[in-house]
């Protein structure tokens, strides 16, 4: 309850609460509510009418009986009308009543927001500031339909008061949270910036807020607050400390202002002016010479303000990555902080020490204090500060001191957090990889690791050491020893069996020279561990086991009389049973040549990210360890060629890599090569140890069962859970196994949503309506599906023409257009019913009426469904509704059109591509193509005469994009380069992604 | 078996606490308190479950007694024993309450080491712990008497000691019944029964045997067959069917099996000698008519008459009809043409209070409500109207044949046994839908 004065006291309210509080139990409280209730209710009733000060008493009652818990039902009205009392008090308690109680389908919102108004409009800032309160307390989109014109309206206002802004930039604030579509951006938005010079602390403090979150949707319209901003802030940190008065909290000036004007500074990029930069500078630096001063007080809040400018300081220079004294002192401040008694500080240090790595100036500053961070993980006894301490290690790890920070984390490990023990082996597993400088250390950490932590080693981890192992000729040798090495120790974990198995069956030939390690003697041993292992690492052991009767003939005998065993050939699990079968029968029959072939070699895997990388980013989420692995990437060059994407695309020969897709290797997918027959049973049969759901791919597109098989032992393998060859409809024969092999180690898979995996998404014909708007979508023998379209400003009509080309009727034949996250908030496709049945030779027509909200990437995806015969038919076509049909042209001249360049120079603002031509340069087309993307095509702008010009505006419901393009071609070289500009990055990339398509 | 013992006052705090078995650990008091006491919601069910430990609570007044264990137990022998176990401490300081509870606790402590043993009921009889746990503290008792209770408690008629004598040998017996019934707003009967409990106070001397005899139909046809042939036609009218009935432990069951005779060896005192259901040919003391009528949004007229339907020369007590009010009355106005009526707001209803009224009779109210209009659609659920009294008849139709005692040892015979019969009809839950 607000403090009232004495007369307000409201006695009748304080003996309520008084009655409620001493009730015995819960039906004396029930007894007394009910009575309080009726009392009220009649006093509502009543003829007379109440004064205001009753009114308040009793819809305070209702207000607290509520707040127990019981439901009101009556009492809106009276609140409703003490809204437009002139007592402050009164007013008040109708306007907590109306936000707590009052929900947005009220037949009174209407009143409340006629009081509202009214109240905006007044001339007293306590009314407006309750008024305010209500509005942002609400929040409903109701509020902000009524009042986001009004609220802008009175933050800019020059004759507002001081308490007034302040309350309506939050109360703008919240609105923008909670439905920023509808607050209007306007020439308010250049005003608000100018409040960071308010001379009242308060409102500069609200308005820096207001911006943040203004800033961030459009970073453009509030460019002008950064030079603001770094004024304010010099002001505030060069001011001495009693200037600032009731804004100085316990000796640091205006801590929340501080801290909000740089996390606003971190929303831009470093300020260009060079005057202005030194200013910032230079404020940056007394922050952190603050930090050096003695403290001014023992006081907790002290250092607390202080720390958290601190810190948020440290991370504007890390967010501006430019100054490199800022940035080692920054590191040399955190790492006093690395030994502090406060818990919260090491955290917190560690944690900015994170990004602090990843910048070069200050990497080598981060480096030095790796034994103080080492120490931390040692004797650190929050397991949080723990993780931070290894995420830490890892961010600063390269070359240089990764024997010593793997060592380190290979020791922690044992004595680890089970929580945190997957995620560091993880990391041990990249930083082996990464910066192993000889492959036999490598092997040997990730032997060590499973040694040490083999339940924590993930499915990728081990697959990453046998595709390196694989690729590495130098290191095959090595890697058989220490595994057959490793193996021999009595007790051994799974995985340990695992790359025991698999590397020994393949390279076990290379210490067969050894007595001690004939080739009976590994086999031995693997088979030692053969009946401890689950059942995967069986049917891998027994693909090892063939493997080797191909390698040592002289053990052939043995392991056929293994595979032979009741145990194996009778075996419950059918996977096992199959494999001993097949692999008994391919040992009998095929001859030594065939068993050569068949089981070769692996063939080396095509470079690519590791996989283990994806699975940190994935557990971690979009964390820090992924920001600074993609910032690291770049500046380390990978010891294993991780850049080598282009031998990947390129590479037609088939990389599968399991010992099952290893015996399909025999019959590379495009070859001819006479297959024995078993080998081509196997074939047919998904065989991996490791694919549960092989099967069911097999099923769901058994048009192409040859690529199924190929690929899913190996996405298996991977860990993939989809088959690219499901998604890529029809497979056009070898140029489409090379990509599927590729995406294949990609997690990126094709759009294609999971839940229509039964109808692939055709997009053949996607591309040619980029530039048009009618022709045939889509054909096969049954169906033709046509396309007339029209699209003005932001909003298109599509007609839709399915043509039966059969002679019987398509029944049950539906047709729905879907939109998948996040394209459905961005586009409105309303679609008009198609009729169920379809004659033969007819012409079915639909209307789809689309509405663009926003710019978007992706487009919609039509699925029709329709029985003909007895077979259901599923057919999905990508609609060709692309962001350019939005474009309204825009004809300028010269001067205009180089003015307005140059106005969207930021870096996000423009994207640049350059490729080769796919048709020929005809001049002609390439004007037509221009304009049927929906730009005007200016002639005469560019000084040279063969480039193209184009200019246009893209309509949305929210916002309007101009677009600028400059397209110049080289004849000579057959290539062409293409510049768009548009105000914004998004819509810049994905015109630039269409428009390139074209030529 | 039981477990422990627990008792709690309205706020949960622990007032007693006896544990009788190890596999009840000290957080079965607590987790009791926070389940059900403190819960959210209100428990409704008597038998909760928490961490495979079954809690068996009864509520007297403010006071929750709850028997924990965690074993399958007959629920209804732990029920049993609790209800005894209230009417044991019933009997030695009187109501059940957070006060006296707290100023016997010694004495209760004591009773359950004597009733309860290792989780097993023991003799709860009260007459017969009296005789051992008294509240004066330790009397000079003589091996002799010490032994003789021992033999009392551990003989076969254990709720009885020997030589007892009176001056006057005198004898009590109330026929108490409640009658339930829930009536459409047509008048017709949607489900009606009576409980009833035959409660007994004896002071006879030495050790007499009983035999109590009632309109019991069984019992009447079975003579009927074997008397003359036109009284069985009277009788048969007069007689009830009893739908089902216990006895208190003193009662022969053998033989009320065999003859359907109920004999027994009274306990000395006051005790419930049978309880017994009945649901047909019940005689309901009064009839409600309801009348309401909504008259727009804001109003809603209310006019209710009751008729009492029995002997004119009897009466009827302490009527009290409640007609609940919707939730949104605003105000009341009641005119009534006998006793009193008064709209009570804490508990949403009208209730009306009359002290006494003759059979045969009719009394009518009728209320003006006013409502309030709200923003809530909800039509209003218009609970029944509900009604208690008090009326010196079994509504059952039971009547007390006979109960004749002999002692065969002392010199009185059944015509010297001073007897005293009476009945009380109360009012069960006894609603009227309108």
């Amino acid at each position: 309850m607000p403090a009232v004065s004495k007369g307000d006291g409201m006695r009748g309210l304080a003996v309520f609460i008084s009655d409620i509080r001493n009730c015995k139990s819960k039906e004396a409280e029930i007894k007394r509510i009910n009575k309080e209730l009726a009392n009220i209710r009649s006093k509502f009733k009543g003829d007379k009418a109440l004064d205001g000060y009753s009114k308040k008493k009793y819809v305070c009652k209702l207000l607290f009986i509520f707040l127990l818990g019981h439901d009101i039902d009556f009492g809106h009205m009276e609140a409703v009308n003490l809204l437009s009392s002139n007592k402050y008090t009164e007013k008040q308690i109708g306007y907590l009543f109306i936000s707590v109680l009052v929900n947005s389908n009220s037949d009174l919102i209407r009143l409340i927001n006629n009081a509202i108004k009214n109240d905006l409009s007044s001339r007293n800032p306590t009314f407006m500031n309750l008024a305010l309160h209500c509005i942002a307390n609400v929040g409903s989109r109701e509020m902000a339909e009524a009042f986001a014109a009004d609220v802008p309206r009175i933050l800019v206002a020059g004759d507002t008061m001081d308490s007034v802004k302040q309350s309506a930039a939050l109360c703008l604030l919240r609105l923008n949270r909670t439905s920023p579509d509808l607050i209007p951006m306007g020439e308010w938005t250049s005003r608000v910036v100018h409040l960071l010079n308010d001379q009242h602390l308060g409102v500069v403090t609200a308005a820096t807020s207001l911006i943040i979150t203004l800033a961030q949707k459009n970073p453009d319209d509030f460019k002008t607050s950064v030079s603001l901003a770094v004024a304010r802030l010099s002001r505030i940190v060069t001011s001495a400390s009693t200037d600032l008065q009731d804004y100085t909290y316990y000796f640091v000036a205006a801590p929340w202002l501080s801290v909000k004007l740089l996390r606003l500074l971190q929303c831009y990029p470093p300020p260009e002016d060079a005057a202005i930069r030194g200013r910032l500078t230079e404020c940056l630096e007394t922050i952190l010479n603050k930090a050096q001063e003695p403290p001014k007080s023992k006081k907790v809040q002290h250092s607390n303000a202080k720390n958290a400018v601190l810190f948020e300081a440290i991370s504007l220079i890390i967010h501006h990555d430019s100054e490199p004294t800022l940035l080692v002192r920054a590191c040399n401040q955190l790492g006093q902080f690395l030994q502090h008694r406060e818990t919260n500080l090491r955290y917190l240090a560690l944690e900015s020490m994170c990004t602090l790595a990843s910048s070069e100036f200050s990497h080598e500053a981060v480096k030095t204090h790796i034994e103080t961070v080492i120490n931390a993980l040692k004797t650190e006894r929050d397991v949080s500060v723990r993780q931070r301490a290894v995420d830490l290690l890892y961010a600063m790890c390269d070359r240089s001191n990764a024997k010593q920070i793997v060592a380190e984390m290979l020791s922690y490990l044992e004595t680890a957090d089970y929580s945190i023990r997957e995620e560091i082996v993880l990391k041990v597993a990249i930083l082996a990889e990464k910066y192993a400088v000889e492959y036999t250390w490598y092997v040997d950490t990730i032997l060590n690791l499973i040694r040490i932590a083999g339940d924590y080693v993930s499915e990728e981890v081990w697959y990453r050491v046998i595709q390196i192992v694989i690729n590495r000729d130098d290191v095959q040798g090595y890697a058989a020893k220490t595994v057959f090495e490793a193996l021999q120790a009595p007790a051994c974990h799974e995985n340990l069996v695992k790359v025991g198995g698999y590397i020994l069956g393949e390279f076990g030939n290379l210490i067969a020279g050894d007595p001690r390690s004939s080739p009976l003697i590994q086999f031995n041993l693997l088979h030692s561990k053969f009946h401890l292992c689950s059942v995967p690492t069986r049917a891998l052991l027994l693909s090892a086991y063939v493997k080797f009767i191909n390698l040592f003939p002289e053990v052939k005998g043995t392991i056929q009389e293994v595979l032979r065993s009741d145990s194996q050939l009778r075996n419950a699990d059918v996977e096992l049973q199959q494999r001993a079968v097949e692999y008994l029968r391919l040992s009998c029959i095929a001859s030594t040549d065939i068993l050569a072939t068949v089981l070769e070699e692996m063939p080396p895997f095509p470079e690519r990210e590791s996989s283990i990388l994806a699975k940190l980013k994935k557990k971690k989420g979009s964390g820090t360890v992924s920001d600074v692995e993609d910032t690291r990437k770049e500046r380390n060059t990978n010891v294993n060629g991780s850049t080598d994407h282009t031998t990947a695309t390129t590479n037609t020969k088939p990389s599968p890599s399991s010992f099952v897709s290893d015996l399909l290797a025999a019959a590379p997918p495009p070859t001819n090569r006479p297959r024995p027959v078993p080998s081509s049973s196997i074939l047919h049969m998904p065989l991996s140890p490791l694919s549960p759901q092989a099967y069911a791919v097999h099923s769901a597109a058994p048009l192409t069962p040859f690529y199924q098989v190929t690929s899913s032992p190996s996405s298996d393998l991977l860990g993939l859970g989809n088959s690219s060859a499901v998604n890529s409809g029809s497979p056009p024969a070898a140029s489409n196994a090379a990509s599927l092999l590729v995406d294949v180690f990609s997690e990126s898979l094709p759009v294609a949503p999971l839940g229509t995996a039964s109808a692939p998404i055709i997009e053949e014909n996607f591309s040619r309506f980029v530039c048009k708007n009618n022709g045939v979508l889509y054909e096969n023998q049954l169906l033709q599906i046509g396309l007339k379209s029209e699209f003005r400003q932001n909003l298109g009509r599509m007609y839709v023409f399915y043509g039966n080309k059969t002679s019987t009727q398509f029944l049950n034949f539906s047709a729905s257009v879907v939109c998948h996250e996040p394209l459905n908030a961005q586009l409105n496709v309303h679609t008009k019913t198609a009729d169920p049945v379809v004659d033969g030779g007819a012409q079915l027509q639909q209307i789809l009426n689309i509405e663009c909200l926003s710019d978007f990437v992706e487009a919609p995806v039509l699925n029709i469904n329709f029985r003909y015969g007895g077979s259901v038919q599923n057919i999905a076509v990508r609609l060709p509704v692309t962001l350019n049909k939005f474009f309204q042209p825009t004809e300028m001249m010269s001067q205009d059109f180089f003015q307005r360049w140059k106005q969207l120079s930021d870096p996000q603002q423009e994207v640049q591509k350059i490729f080769k031509a796919k048709h020929s340069m005809d001049t002609e087309i390439t004007k037509a193509k221009i304009i049927g993307f929906g730009t005007a095509l200016l002639d005469g702008v560019d000084p040279n005469p063969s480039n193209f010009v184009g200019a246009g505006v893209i309509h949305t419901k929210t916002i309007q994009v101009g677009c600028l393009l400059r397209l110049e071609p080289n004849t000579q070289a057959q290539m062409y380069r293409l510049t768009l500009r548009t105000s914004r990055g998004s819509v810049s990339q994905r015109l630039c992604d269409l428009l390139s398509e074209q030529f | 078996m039981i477990g422990g013992l627990f008792i709690y006052n309205h706020k949960g705090e622990v007032l007693i606490s006896r544990v009788y078995r190890d596999d009840i650990g000290r957080n079965a008091v607590d987790a009791f308190r926070v389940n059900v006491i403190h819960a959210r919601q209100q428990v409704r069910s008597p038998v909760t479950n928490i961490a495979r430990t079954s809690f068996f609570h009864v509520k007297r007044s403010n006071i929750w007694l709850a028997a924990v264990t965690k074993q399958n137990v007959n629920a209804a022998m732990v029920f049993e024993f609790l209800y005894k176990m209230c009417d044991v401490m019933a009997a030695y300081f009187g109501k059940i309450s957070e006060e006296n509870i707290k100023n016997n606790f010694v004495l209760i402590y004591e009773l359950l080491d004597e009733i309860l043993d290792f989780g097993y009921p023991q003799n709860s009889e009260t007459g017969a712990l009296k005789t051992f746990i008294t509240q004066q503290g330790i009397k000079g008792q003589t091996k002799e008497e010490q032994s003789q209770i021992t033999s009392q408690v551990t003989g076969q008629i254990g709720w009885r000691r020997e030589g007892i004598k009176y001056r006057r040998n005198e004898l009590f017996l109330d026929v108490l019944e409640s009658v339930n019934l829930l009536m459409s707003p047509q008048g017709q009967v949607l489900s009606a029964h009576v409980s009833g409990r035959v409660v007994m106070k004896s002071y006879l001397s030495g050790m007499p045997e009983c035999k109590f005899g009632m309109n019991d139909k069984i019992v009447i046809d079975k003579q009927g067959k074997g008397g003359a042939g036109d009284d069985a036609g009277k009788s048969g009218k007069q007689s009830i069917a009893i739908d089902d009935c216990t006895f208190h432990q003193c009662v022969r069951l053998s033989k009320f099996d065999s003859e359907r005779s109920i004999s027994f060896i009274p306990p000395d005192g006051e005790y419930e000698l049978m309880r017994y259901r009945t649901t047909k040919d019940i005689i309901l003391p009064f009839r409600v008519i309801p009348l309401v009528r909504e008259v727009g949004r804001t109003k809603l007229e209310v006019k209710v008459v009751i008729k009492s339907n029995f002997k004119p020369s009897l009466l009827a007590q302490k009527i009290e009809v409640r007609i609940p009010t919707p939730l949104n009355t605003s105000g009341v106005q009641v005119i009534c043409m006998k006793g009193k009526a008064k709209y009570k707001a804490s508990e949403n209803a009208i209730v009306w209070k009359i002290k006494r009224m003759a059979g045969m009779k009719e009394s009518q109210i009728s209320a003006e409500i006013e409502l309030l209009p709200t923003n809530d659609k909800k039509k209003w659920a218009r609970p029944p109207i509900s009604m208690n009294f008090e009326v010196p008849f079994a509504p059952s139709g039971l009547k007390v044949r006979y109960l004749k005692v002999f002692e065969s040892k002392l010199n009185y015979s059944d015509h010297d046994v001073i007897k005293w019969v009476r009945y009380i009809g109360r009012s069960g839950i006894y609603e009227t839908r309108c």
